[in-house]
């Protein structure tokens, strides 16, 4: 009589009572939007999750100015369609300190993002913070709750995690600390493409291939997207060839590798990642810092 | 490799180059098992979910290059890979080489996509499996073929059933290392069969594994041609998920949120636990037991667009039609519910079917687990948090712990970290349950430190003692306003509260003599005199202290019934035994009186010597010196010892009591 509910369909559900329960329980959440397409999703869960009231919390951009120029786009463009508040916040020592990815390597994330977002959660006085972490993307993730705390200087101890049980969250906090939510846990990569194309949900431009500037820097492919900029960096123009390329992840421009591909549909975008055998975030430097652990590492220090 | 050429992974492979839209089509289709794997270090489990992903494709390049580079590093199979190092993820783990959390990974096959909760297996991580099992829809216990069932095979089995897995896999690995012996295997089989019977285990499927070869994990292997039945992926492919199981049930939806975006609408946001509804279905609020109609089911569809509102004209009604919806939802769908009625209903309160709608009761037998290093205080006040409802609860002394290697039950008087026992609960106030066993949502419940806030025990609701609608209250004739009415007063508890030697006592004392001789009604329970006899019983353990307390609060509201100012004198030390107090009285009749004397005062004034035999170790737990006093936040009279007399303290309280009165 009644019918089985389909994956995607129990982690939907999954992610929108997670939401649910954050709105309920905490003082003041934030949805963390960086315009990627893990955000893509969880912005369109938490408008589902609140229909037909608009979701009760802001979107908080932590810029670094890095970014490029189609997600700025894009990331104005859905806060107005989904009647939010859009906070962009600048860590203004870094921005003062002109930090950029070239010059500062592992110091560029450390202050525009961890120490940004820091910043930007202590200036609003956020006690819940919504992420679009999910456990395949890294080990230390896998081990993470899906609500996180974090001390008053924002750091996480993976050794104290309050054990969840069935779907029961404690949300209760002690004087000082917040809350790192990740309704998305159990979603897979592949899990993210499939809903976004099954509810049509719009995603930076950058994810499908197209024909675009390019420059090598240390081995990896890069676009070009801001070259006055990128040659005021670099200190030399760089060569800049045009391919067809897309993002598998879309972080700094610099950080971010290029990918050579023709896949310009949602469908062959699925099929190309599904057939290469290589890791989503291989495509971030950032993991590589530190060796095995350096995700875990960061997130102690209070990575996101 | 033993894996055959039926395998479906490269089935799939092939159809995601050759056609994927058909592929996508496919696994837009599949349903999710969730499930988890118990056993001890060395029984290969680790391995066998590396194999598991493996198998499935889902280790990408990078990472396989990086495994193989590991494994050669901190390996132990030598020069071949290591699956375990692919899931055990934290840093310290991988240098002691041990799994100390429940890690979850990933995979897919045509049918299914599969969640893994990796849980560690010595008895010190009970609370990571009880963690990782309260998801899953199945279990799969590893058995080392060499080894035979072990007490940790009992110990995991034990707690599968009693978190209530329905679906146990026995799977005996490693027998590649006793070549495949099918002896071995079905004694192994046959002495598992009789200790699952006498657990109340009614069927599990036995399967000969390797998970370091990957015989029968994915196709039937050919080291055993003498086994039949389904290979691993296979059963986990096809066996029935929790949610379906929750669909054939009575519709139930615990409210999370309360959705109300303008004057037109007003609708209740929830999981359904159980069950499904329609609109038009007839539904009940509990525990208010309100009637109506189901009149929408909102669920945004699309791109979640807002409803535009044109024209002013607009009504419920109309509204209603503008927000999109469905004619019915399920077990396990996230909805937001509009009644047809205005009827009350907020966050904790449970939609039900209108015809069979669960019991709401404050007393319960229930199973814990303790989760936590501070043992459980009997007595205290905990938060109970189950589906959306929190209220205040306290324990009772367990009936019993069961001891998890050999499943006896152990006579206790608390539960400590790991622990799992069989006691009581007391709600402060009724809340909606039904038995853990017809209703994991609306029967499992966590305990919460109120002074930590940290999650310390997990708990299922057997059933609910009958008691509480039993002892019925006696109706007297007599009222407790009549009581207080002839002595002209009003009743009242002065609780006192302060270190040893602070001048409670004192102050209590001066306080009861002045309010006699202003022909108050009046009764002083000391904690020195309490314990001379109705408390005799009683240590000085921190459970004892709290059992204290709480007899003396219900005498001390006895007393108020009888119509007296009654003052209590004890150092009270824990905030959450106070509130416990508070809660029992009505709303203004607890008093708190904060005597503040700092420790250095206290410590130099030591009338009775017990500083002195505190610093010497001679008495324990003291309050101050070993054991922490929680100073009040709010009292309602605080008075500092060290700026006035106790004299000066009395005339103070009694102004400010009959200020008050």
């Amino acid at each position: 009589m009644s019918r089985t509910l389909t994956h995607l369909e129990r982690l939907e559900a999954e992610a929108i009572h997670i939401m649910r329960e954050v709105v309920a329980e905490s003082e003041k959440p934030v949805l963390m939007y960086s315009v990627g397409k893990d955000s893509a999703v969880m912005l369109h869960l938490a408008r589902k999750a609140f229909y037909p009231s608009p979701p009760p919390f802001p979107l908080l951009h932590v810029d670094t100015t890095w970014k490029f120029q189609e997600m700025y786009k894009l990331r104005d463009k859905m806060a107005k369609d989904s009647g939010m508040e859009l906070l962009v916040y600048h860590n203004p020592e870094a921005q003062e300190k002109g930090i950029n990815p070239f010059d500062h390597g592992p110091l560029h994330t450390d202050m525009w993002k961890t120490e940004g977002l820091k910043q930007a959660l202590d200036k609003w006085g956020f006690d819940a913070a919504f992420g679009g972490a999910r456990r395949d993307e890294e080990k230390s993730r896998a081990k993470e709750r899906i609500f996180s705390f974090r001390t008053a200087s924002h750091g996480w101890d993976p050794k104290n995690q309050r054990p969840e049980l069935w779907n029961i969250y404690n949300a209760k906090k002690n004087k000082g600390e917040s809350i790192r939510v990740f309704p998305i846990s159990n979603w897979t990569e592949l899990d993210i493409w499939q809903y976004l194309q099954l509810n049509d949900i719009p995603i930076v431009p950058l994810y499908y291939a197209a024909k675009r500037p390019t420059f090598e820097w240390e081995g990896q492919l890069f676009m070009a997207d801001d070259i006055p900029r990128l040659e005021k960096v670099l200190g030399y123009r760089p060569e800049i060839t045009e391919k067809s390329i897309r993002f598998r992840t879309l972080g700094c421009f610099p950080l971010t590798g290029a990918v050579e591909s023709t896949a310009s549909t949602l469908p062959e975008i699925i099929q190309e990642t599904l057939l290469t055998s290589t890791s989503e975030r291989q495509g971030r430097v950032i993991d590589k810092d530190a060796g095995g652990a350096g995700m875990e590492v960061k997130k102690q220090q209070g990575y996101f | 490799m033993t894996s055959t050429k039926t395998d479906p992974i490269y089935v799939t492979e092939a159809l995601i180059a050759e056609d994927i839209d058909a592929y996508l089509d496919q696994h837009q289709h599949k349903t999710m098992l969730r499930f988890i794997t118990c056993g001890s270090v060395d029984d290969g489990k680790s391995t066998l979910i590396g194999r598991l992903l493996y198998d499935s494709k889902m280790i990408f390049e990078d990472q396989l290059d990086a495994l193989t580079a590991d494994s050669k590093k901190v390996g132990t199979q030598g020069q071949e890979i290591d699956f375990a190092l692919l899931v055990d993820g934290l840093a310290a783990e991988r240098e002691q080489g041990i799994t100390i959390d429940v890690a979850y990974r990933f995979f897919n096959t045509e049918k299914r996509k599969f969640i893994v909760a990796d849980c560690p297996g010595h008895e010190q991580y009970t609370r990571n499996m009880v963690t990782g099992a309260s998801t899953a829809d199945l279990a799969v216990i590893l058995i080392d073929a060499r080894k035979g069932v072990l007490v940790q095979t009992r110990r995991h089995s034990y707690l599968c059933h009693l978190i209530g897995i329905k679906n146990l896999v026995l799977a005996v690995n490693k027998m590649d290392l006793v070549d495949y012996d099918q002896k071995v295997f079905d004694q192994i089989v046959a002495d598992y069969s009789e200790f699952a019977k006498s657990i109340g285990i009614e069927s599990f499927t036995a399967m000969p594994i390797s998970g370091f070869k990957g015989d029968n994990i994915i196709g039937s292997s050919e080291n055993t041609p003498w086994y039949t039945g389904p290979n691993l992926v296979e059963h986990l492919e096809s066996v029935e998920v929790n949610s379906a199981r929750d669909a054939a049930k009575p519709f139930r939806m615990p409210v999370q949120w309360v959705n109300r975006p303008n004057l037109y609408f007003r609708g209740f946001s929830g999981l359904i636990a159980s069950g499904s509804v329609k609109v038009g279905d007839a539904v009940r609020v509990l525990p208010s037991g309100k009637t109506s109609t189901v009149a929408k089911i909102a669920v945004a569809d699309g791109q979640a667009a807002l409803p535009v509102v044109t024209g002013s004209d607009i009504t419920t009604e109309k509204y209603l039609e503008l927000v999109s919806g469905i004619d019915e939802a399920v077990a396990g769908e996230s909805v937001t519910i509009c009644f047809a009625d205005e009827v009350d209903c907020s966050r904790g309160d449970v939609i039900a079917l209108a015809d069979s709608p669960p019991q709401a009761a404050d007393q319960f037998e229930s199973t814990i687990v303790w989760l936590n290093d501070d043992p459980l205080q009997v007595g205290r006040a905990y938060w109970l948090k189950l589906g959306t409802q929190m209220v205040s609860a306290t324990v009772h002394q367990p009936k019993y712990a069961v001891n998890v290697n050999t499943m006896e039950h152990v006579a206790v008087k608390t539960l400590e970290l790991n622990a799992i026992g069989v006691a009581e609960i007391v709600t402060d106030k009724p809340i909606v349950f039904e038995p853990y066993a017809d209703n994991r949502t609306l029967g499992g419940f966590i305990l919460i430190d109120k002074m930590t806030n940290s999650t310390v025990a997990a708990g299922m609701l057997n059933f609910s003692l009958r008691r509480s609608q039993n002892v019925h209250w006696q109706a007297l004739d007599i009222s407790r306003e009549a009581h207080a009415g002839l002595k002209n007063q009003k009743p009242a508890v002065l609780w006192f509260t302060g270190l040893s030697g602070s001048g409670k006592s004192t102050i209590a004392n001066l306080v009861e003599k002045k309010l006699h001789r202003m022909n108050r009604h009046t009764f002083l329970l000391d904690g020195d005199n309490v314990r001379h006899g109705l408390n005799k019983d009683l240590g000085f353990t921190e459970a004892d202290r709290i059992e204290n307390i709480r007899r003396v609060g219900e005498v001390a509201k006895l007393m108020t019934d009888a119509g007296l100012i009654v003052m209590t004198a004890f150092i009270s030390p824990f905030k959450a035994d106070r509130d416990m107090v508070r809660a029992m009285l009505p709303e203004g009749e607890f008093i708190e009186v904060f005597v503040d004397t700092p420790l250095s005062v206290a410590e130099e004034r030591d009338v009775k010597g017990l500083y002195k035999k505190a610093r010497s170790g001679a008495l324990k737990n003291f309050t101050g010196i070993d054991s922490p006093y929680e100073a009040p936040a709010n009292p309602e009279i605080r008075v500092d010892t060290t700026a006035m007399t106790a004299e000066e303290a009395a005339t103070v309280i009694v102004d400010t009591l009959l200020g008050d009165l």
